[in-house]
């Protein structure tokens, strides 16, 4: 599984509260979520974000609410993965649970700038920036979320089983 | 090697002699829980598992208390989502506004929480039970809906930060101040995916709303959980509010914790975290002039009988400073009742504050309460993230009720002692 595209880049601690303001939270419909994505700290993201761009920021991401309307707003505005130096924990398992790809590392998190063109391989966890060249090596997901993503979530996996 | 307490109960609930940090397990669940914002979205997801039934209709708790009483046409609809849920499923623990309080306060004050149970919750804040001694923690709607729909989830066994508590807190000092001092300690990620245990001595120093209060922000520092050991008081609790069976777990003596922090409650000093993160703390005698347009007593964190005590001892006989909004919001209708009963309330009212029904609406600046561009609150509540409580340039301070009360009197951050208390 492969994701690439044009890099949004946000610093630590980006809460949930941000993500997706609660004043929000009165619908859990995925397109009006994805229209209020980031709006109390990038007022530009919805207009800017196109189909499959990356978004990379700092340390603890999705931080605060256990909102799942936040991995959601994210996956609705046609983010394809975000990369971490570190995420909070329920976000990391409710971006799991939905198929969000997401993925821990702490050198694409402290090299990555706005506008870079990333590609993601989940696979082997490896990201590359082709607009500097480089490479990082990013924490494959253990087998057990790996065989939740590949089933495109909890649910589905769930009903597998 | 020696087990946590927490692992103990995972390891329990999962039907292992021993469970290890880092480990991938699937355990059983006594609790499943969710509100008008996070189950509307679990019921769809488990929809999509076409199963027509619940695990078990005793085990589910559906509270609407975030944008409750209803704050508009599409909360509305959310909650009778919710509502007609638990009428078909006939889930024995779901509670209309009139019986309902804050998730968090209502569980353990009707009994639903016991020591030694393993508990999920679509809201963050589901840590708050690990003061009884039982595994709790926040998870998002499509676990819950997994929960609901097998009575399971997976986790990660987690490793543990210990927290050695000695002495007894000071004048004014209480759960809040402690748990502040600490989140600046460690970090708004300090104990990130982790367990955070709290033992020694200073415990039996700490109330039941201390303990509530404590673990409540566990997951302030990132935390996947917060507990305490069962102690007299702890049992004294859950025999006067539950008659389910608990069970007590201990840590191993040779546990191991990823670090020990020993602390003295008695150096606490009342503590405030300054806008925008929970960590940004400062002791009150070094908090400098700030003038406040809002004060907010209560929430899951600080809204129960103890808090609204504290608060009013502040303000008995005291009026707000002029132009000072108070809002008071006992956490559920059973505090409510016992606030007004010993003349709290009245206090609150004379003083120049609003007491509003229980309600999560101003701690996430959902309703009753939101605040415009440039103003500033000190709130009793969890966080003070940026337009937490409304504008994106609206400035949250963190706080204990005794200190929350003292600054509505003055109009600024202060505490208790600036009014000779």
């Amino acid at each position: 599984m492969k994701a690439s595209g044009i890099v949004h880049r946000y610093g630590d601690n980006v809460d949930t509260d941000v993500i997706i303001p609660a004043r929000y939270l009165n619908t859990s419909d995925p397109k009006e979520l994805a229209e209020k994505c980031m709006i109390d700290i990038d007022k530009e993201f919805r207009s800017r974000v196109k189909p499959g761009d990356i978004m990379v920021a700092g340390k603890n991401f999705g931080c605060g609410s256990s909102r799942e309307h936040a991995p959601i707003a994210i996956k609705a505005s046609g983010i394809s993965c975000v990369i971490a130096e570190t995420f909070a924990r329920i976000f990391y398992r409710n971006s799991i649970n939905i198929g969000l790809p997401i993925i821990e590392c702490e050198e694409a998190s402290k090299d990555i700038e706005a506008g870079n063109e990333i590609e993601v391989d989940f696979d082997s966890g490896k990201i590359y920036n082709h607009t500097k060249k480089k490479h990082y090596q990013g924490q494959a997901f253990p087998e057990f979320m790996q065989r939740i993503i590949k089933a495109e979530g909890l649910i589905n996996y769930i009903k597998q089983k | 090697m020696g087990m946590t307490m927490t692992q103990k109960i995972l390891a329990a609930h999962a039907c292992l002699e021993e469970v290890k940090a880092g480990q991938l397990i699937e355990v059983n669940l006594d609790l499943v829980l969710g509100n008008d914002v996070t189950a509307p979205v679990a019921i769809k997801e488990m929809e999509k598992l076409n199963t027509s039934k619940v695990f078990d209709k005793d085990k589910i708790a559906l509270v609407p208390d975030h944008f409750t009483p209803n704050k508009d046409i599409k909360s509305a609809e959310n909650c009778k989502c919710m509502r007609e849920f638990a009428m078909e499923h006939d889930i024995t623990n779901y509670f209309e506004i009139g019986e309902m309080g804050i998730e968090h306060a209502l569980l353990p004050e009707k009994g639903l929480v016991v020591a030694g149970d393993v508990v999920i919750g679509a809201d963050s804040h589901t840590c708050t039970y690990g003061a009884l001694g039982a595994f709790s923690t926040g998870v998002g709607s499509t676990d819950m809906a997994a929960g609901m729909a097998t009575g399971q989830a997976w986790f990660k066994v987690p490793s543990a930060l210990q927290f050695v508590l000695t002495g007894n807190p000071s004048n004014w000092v209480s759960g809040k101040d402690i748990i502040l001092h600490i989140i600046g300690m460690i970090g708004v990620d300090g104990a990130r995916y982790k367990s955070m245990e709290f033992v020694g001595e200073g415990v039996a120093n700490l109330t039941m709303d201390d303990r509530f209060t404590i673990a409540n922000m566990a997951i302030e520092a990132g935390a996947k959980n917060g507990i305490f050991p069962v102690d007299k008081l702890t049992i004294k609790y859950m025999n006067e509010h539950s008659i389910k069976p608990y069970t007590i777990y201990r840590a191993d003596e040779d546990a191991e914790y990823d670090k020990t922090y020993k602390i003295d409650l008695a150096e606490i000093k009342p503590t405030v975290a300054f806008p925008h993160l929970p960590e940004n703390t400062h002791t009150i005698d070094n908090i400098g002039d700030i003038k406040i347009d809002q004060v907010v007593i209560g929430s899951c964190t600080n809204g129960r009988l103890d808090d609204l005590r504290i608060a009013a001892k502040v303000l008995e006989g005291r009026k707000v400073a002029k132009g000072m909004r108070v809002i008071v919001f006992p956490a559920t209708q059973k505090i409510y009742l016992q606030a007004l009963e010993e003349g709290l309330l009245s206090t609150f009212i004379k003083a120049g504050a609003v007491v509003s029904t229980p309600t999560c609406g101003p701690c996430l600046g959902g309703h009753m309460g939101v605040l415009a561009a440039g103003e500033r609150a000190v709130s009793t509540t969890n966080r003070n993230f940026v337009g937490r409580m409304g504008h994106v340039e609206s400035e949250v301070y963190l706080a204990s009720p005794a200190v929350a009360a003292a600054s509505a009197v003055t109009g600024k951050i202060s505490g208790p002692e600036e009014l000779g208390l």
